[in-house]
């Protein structure tokens, strides 16, 4: 178990390099994209953009739980669309300030979360996956017999109203995107702080070796439920930005394919890598933008892109590109 | 001799769909001693080590710990309380380095393992005690690489360094030396003779002459109940012993 003279290289210095390399690259990609997404709104349509934005927060707090967890969770929707509803009742019911109906939405969506999470934590593998899908349809049910849901109507005409008490008129698309671009902006950096944490770092090794975490003395369950807290929770402040956006929540939001919908962006964008949910977003939100008014079923046009993604690039797009520089 | 027990179980049952895996085990580990736990495969060693960590549950029986029923416990209680154990199959973390596959177990020691508002830089501060764990083990070299890429003679002296790190006063080390190369197990019995001063070591292994270099007392396990205790001497003179387990070594 000696140092072999033949070590040629201090095994330190390659994840060391690695490191740099990746700073590099992610620096380099992020000043390049933050000009293009403070531009963005004056050549695209801004709600189509926010749009976009909203599906990124959504997979990226789905990518928590399935990238940095190792959770496979078939019950994102009831989070996503719980928040929506939430934000859109304190909104239009209750009248609160925009502010404070996105936390509302996010604070419904942590708490949904902790419910589940607590019936579903022990869960492995596919019962997991099974467990959260049928907690979630108990969920849509809910939002589909309640009487503040407005059944299949939704709730509609939810006024966005003013921000930071009439300042900031969130009616006028172009101010909304930067308020949109600001939530999705802290969420994108909560999944990153996280993940580069002190829990991060029992998370990761939670997912190596599980039993191993537990002999050395991790409570494990505990650690996985606070990482499912957190991503339901930001995917309910998801839900309530796109309430706000669309001044909707509606079943679509609760549905199943919701849940199916974020598991597609982020298997397409790559699975246990930052940018990888946000560029999975915008491929889907983009497809789907761009087959709506065709005739050709817009899910079989998903699908099949779906299918080439998951034949040629298994890492995901921001996956594959990444091992490809990496490899180099 | 007269030291009390530091772990005790008595009338262990564990049953697998009907069958007797461990079938009513007394044992009584002395608090400083190194035991071996030995037997021809299937007797139920590992399975004992589970039903002593509470990785598994017992059909019957219970354990005690420092006088304390820790037959309820969750497992990663029972480790908290300092009873931690090794794995037969080696147990690291693949993808992380040497280095921070110890200080995932100092990191419990030291409380920072909830805040996910922080930097991970904050576990930099670990690195240095880290580090001389690496070191005892002789691993210092390798801290840097994944685990993954370790020797299997580095990896378990990677998981004793691990398991070291989290300074407990039991460990159980589920066969330590299992498929090293012999220069391995020199080292690595000098290591659990090192770290065993002023702790109590519970092995199993298979090798008898490292159990008889090592141990002070050795329990014979066979087909899930104890067949005989006591020094490896009396033990190995036992004829019943030699039948089950030791005939064809002792000619
Ligand atoms: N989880 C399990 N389910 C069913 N049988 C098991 C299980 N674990 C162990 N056994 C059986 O119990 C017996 C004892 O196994 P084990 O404790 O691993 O033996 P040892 O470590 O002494 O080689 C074996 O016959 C094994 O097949
Ligand atoms: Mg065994």
């Amino acid at each position: 178990m000696d140092a072999r003279p033949t070590d040629l290289m201090p095994a330190a210095a390659v994840p060391a390099r690695r490191s740099d390399f990746n700073r590099a690259l992610y620096t380099g990609l992020a000043v390049l994209g933050l000009a293009c997404i403070v531009a963005a709104p004056f050549a695209i349509y801004p709600v189509f953009l926010m749009k976009i934005l909203c599906f990124a927060l959504f997979a990226a707090a789905f990518n928590l739980l399935i990238g940095y967890v190792g959770l496979l969770s078939f019950g994102h929707a009831a989070f996503f669309g719980g928040g929506a509803y939430a934000s859109a009742h304190a909104l239009k019911v209750w009248g609160w300030p925009p502010e404070l109906g996105i936390l509302f939405g996010a604070a419904v969506g942590a708490l949904l979360g902790l419910v589940m999470g607590f019936f579903a934590i022990r869960r492995q593998g596919i019962y997991f996956a099974m467990i959260t899908l049928a907690l979630a349809q108990m969920v849509f049910f809910v939002c589909l017999q309640a009487p503040f849901t407005g059944g299949e109507d939704g709730i509609q005409n939810v006024p966005r109203g003013f921000l930071l008490g009439g300042l900031i008129d969130l009616s006028v698309n172009l101010n909304l995107y930067y308020v949109v671009l600001a939530i999705t902006a802290f969420g994108l950096f909560a999944v990153w702080r996280v993940v580069h944490s002190p829990f991060g770092a029992v998370l990761q090794a939670i997912r190596e070796n599980e039993p191993r975490a537990i002999s050395l003395g991790y409570r494990v369950d505990r650690y996985k439920l606070g990482a499912f807290v957190m991503s339901a929770g930001l995917a309910g402040l998801a839900g309530g930005t796109k309430a706000l956006v669309f001044q909707l929540a509606t079943l679509t939001d609760v549905a199943w394919q919701m849940s199916g919908e974020v598991i597609l962006m982020t298997l397409l964008g790559g699975i246990g890598t930052l940018p990888g949910p946000v560029v999975g977003a915008a491929l889907v939100a983009a497809l789907e933008h761009y087959f709506a008014t065709s005739s050709f079923p817009v899910t079989i046009i998903t699908g099949l892109v779906f299918m080439a993604c998951v034949l040629l690039f298994r890492r995901g797009i921001v996956g594959e590109v990444l091992h490809r520089l990496r490899r180099r | 001799m007269t030291t009390a027990p530091i772990l005790t179980a008595t009338g262990l049952k564990k049953e697998f769909r009907g069958f007797k895996a461990v079938n009513g085990v007394d044992l009584s580990i002395r608090e400083g001693s190194i035991h071996a736990l030995i037997g021809p495969n299937g007797a139920g060693k590992t399975t004992v080590f589970n039903l002593l960590t509470q990785f598994l549950k017992p059909t019957a029986g219970r354990v005690v710990y420092r006088g304390r029923d820790i037959t309820a416990l969750p497992p990663a209680d029972v480790a908290r309380l300092g009873l931690v154990r090794s794995f037969q199959i080696s147990a690291v973390f693949p993808k992380l380095t040497a280095l921070a596959n110890v200080r995932v177990a100092l990191q419990r020691k030291a409380s920072l393992t909830t805040q996910f508002w922080r930097s991970s830089r904050v576990l930099s501060g670990l690195d240095d005690r880290a580090r001389s764990l690496l070191a005892d083990v002789g691993l210092e070299s390798h801290a840097g690489s994944e685990a993954a890429d370790l020797s299997y003679g580095r990896k378990r002296a990677l998981e004793i360094a691990t398991t070291l790190a989290l300074e407990p006063d039991l460990l159980l080390l589920d066969e330590p030396m299992a498929g090293m190369a012999h220069e391995d197990i020199g080292r690595v019995s000098e290591l659990i003779r090192t770290v065993a001063v002023g702790r109590t070591v519970l092995m199993v292994e298979h090798n008898l002459s490292v159990v008889a270099d090592l141990c002070d007392r050795v329990t014979v396990l066979a087909r899930g109940e104890v067949l005989a205790e006591g020094s490896y001497d009396a033990v190995s003179r036992d004829p019943r012993v030699r039948e089950a387990y030791m005939g064809s070594e002792d000619a």
